[in-house]
């Protein structure tokens, strides 16, 4: 399975590179929403994507709507990975297509506890 | 034999360390206390465990706090080692698929066999700090809104510890605790901010209520239930002891057509427990 880690800042995605990895990910980086768009575009298919908010360019909610709205990638599973906490932008997110959401700081078995719920990952094969 | 009848032992043993007599004496206490088996190999846990009682309660070192408790006198002390000890580690919706199967068979199963117009009871033995009770409050108040607006659901969440107890009554967890397990959708549904914290909605916590229970003694706060959660405790127990609480469980606390859920790494395999085992697709549980 390929997971794309989105997040400007290169520490968090080398972080959660490692600990997507050790669940037996593939894993693509994108430096913010539109990078991940067009890598999208460009490579092969991705089965999850990690979405941080705060990006220049393009911000992980504008990249969500964006990527909702393209049929090929409508069931892609999404989770926005952020340090915004606040209850009315979490609702806001699951509102434009996020499938769920992690507030930072975030460890290995937080990520691997949301992908079992999310039924991206066999309880047992973890 | 008294904890303060065990020989002293004041020989070596330093500010971050116990000699031998004196994690004896740690390891009577929590097994006579609350059947927690601590392997002699395991005295790592004691120097992990026992330095923030030893603030708490103004000592300098852990062999303090054995001194103390070689007295005899104080009660607080001991329930607040007994509490450092009680492992709480868990979260919400852990390991998934016994909710699946509460939500899928269990919980339409009960109604059908009970009727239109029952309460169902359900108690969470050795609730931590009450992810587990929550879980289940959410549960039903996604699947089974009209059992919960009819009030027709009591959850008895109980602990050994107090301070889980009090935790789990209050219904509030961190950052760090919501983000185990918990969907977001749920969290934003059934949860409020308050501060850096997040606290269930009254709704969610009139449904539950939180006691202190020792697995040990007696259990008059339990009530006959139709289905028992006991996850992740009974391994801490000698054999002996887990047959004894199973079938107390299947004797006193089940109804004659309950359920009862163990954790994932649990089983009555070479226990002499009359429970007999329902196996699901990914998982089980145990009726009498």
């Amino acid at each position: 399975m390929r997971v794309m880690i989105v997040d400007d800042s290169r520490a968090q995605r080398m972080m959660l590179r490692r600990m997507v990895e050790t669940l037996g990910f593939e894993t693509e980086e994108a430096e913010h929403g539109q990078d991940a768009l067009d890598k999208l575009q460009a490579d092969d298919p991705v089965d999850l994507m990690l979405v941080d908010w705060n990006m220049p360019v393009l911000d992980g909610l504008d990249m969500l709507k964006a990527v909702r709205k393209q049929g090929a990638y409508a069931d892609t599973t999404i989770m926005m990975v952020s340090s915004e906490s606040d209850p009315r932008k979490i609702a806001r997110a699951l509102m434009c297509g996020a499938d769920d959401y992690l507030v930072k700081p975030v460890d290995a078995p937080m990520i691997r506890e949301k992908l079992i719920m999310l039924g991206v990952l066999e309880p047992e094969t973890v | 034999m008294s904890l303060s009848a065990l020989s002293t032992n004041t020989s070596a043993g330093n500010d971050n360390g116990l000699a031998s007599g004196d994690f004896d004496l740690l390891r009577k206490l929590l097994l006579d206390k609350a059947g927690i088996v601590l392997e002699p190999s395991q005295e790592y846990l004691a120097e992990a465990r026992l330095p923030p009682v030893a603030r708490q309660h103004g000592m300098q070192a852990i062999t303090e706090i054995i001194a103390a408790l070689r007295t005899g006198r104080s009660r607080e002390l001991e329930i607040d080692v007994v509490d450092a000890f009680t492992t709480n580690e868990t979260s919400f919706f852990r390991d998934s698929h016994p909710f699946d199967d509460f939500v899928k068979v269990v919980m339409p199963e009960l109604l059908a066999a009970r009727g239109p117009a029952s309460t169902i009871r359900i108690w969470c033995g050795a609730c931590s700090s009450g992810q587990e009770p929550y879980t289940l409050a959410m549960l039903l108040s996604e699947h089974f809104p009209e059992l919960v607006a009819s009030r027709r659901i009591r959850i008895l969440a109980t602990d050994l510890s107090r301070t889980m107890v009090a935790r789990t009554n209050e219904g509030r967890y961190s950052q760090f605790e919501v983000n185990r397990g918990l969907p977001a959708p749920m969290l934003v549904k059934y949860f409020d901010q308050a501060g850096r914290d997040w606290q269930a909605k009254p709704a969610l916590r009139d449904m539950i209520e939180a006691k202190e229970c020792n697995l040990l003694e007696a259990w008059p706060m339990v009530p006959k239930s139709d289905i028992v959660f006991l996850r992740n405790v009974l391994i801490y127990f000698s054999a002996e002891t887990k047959t004894t609480i199973l079938e107390r469980i299947r004797t006193e606390v089940l109804q004659n057509d309950g359920y009862l859920f163990l954790g994932s790494s649990e089983t009555t395999l070479n226990l002499a427990t009359h429970l007999k085992a329902m196996r699901f697709d990914r998982g089980q549980c145990y009726r009498p």
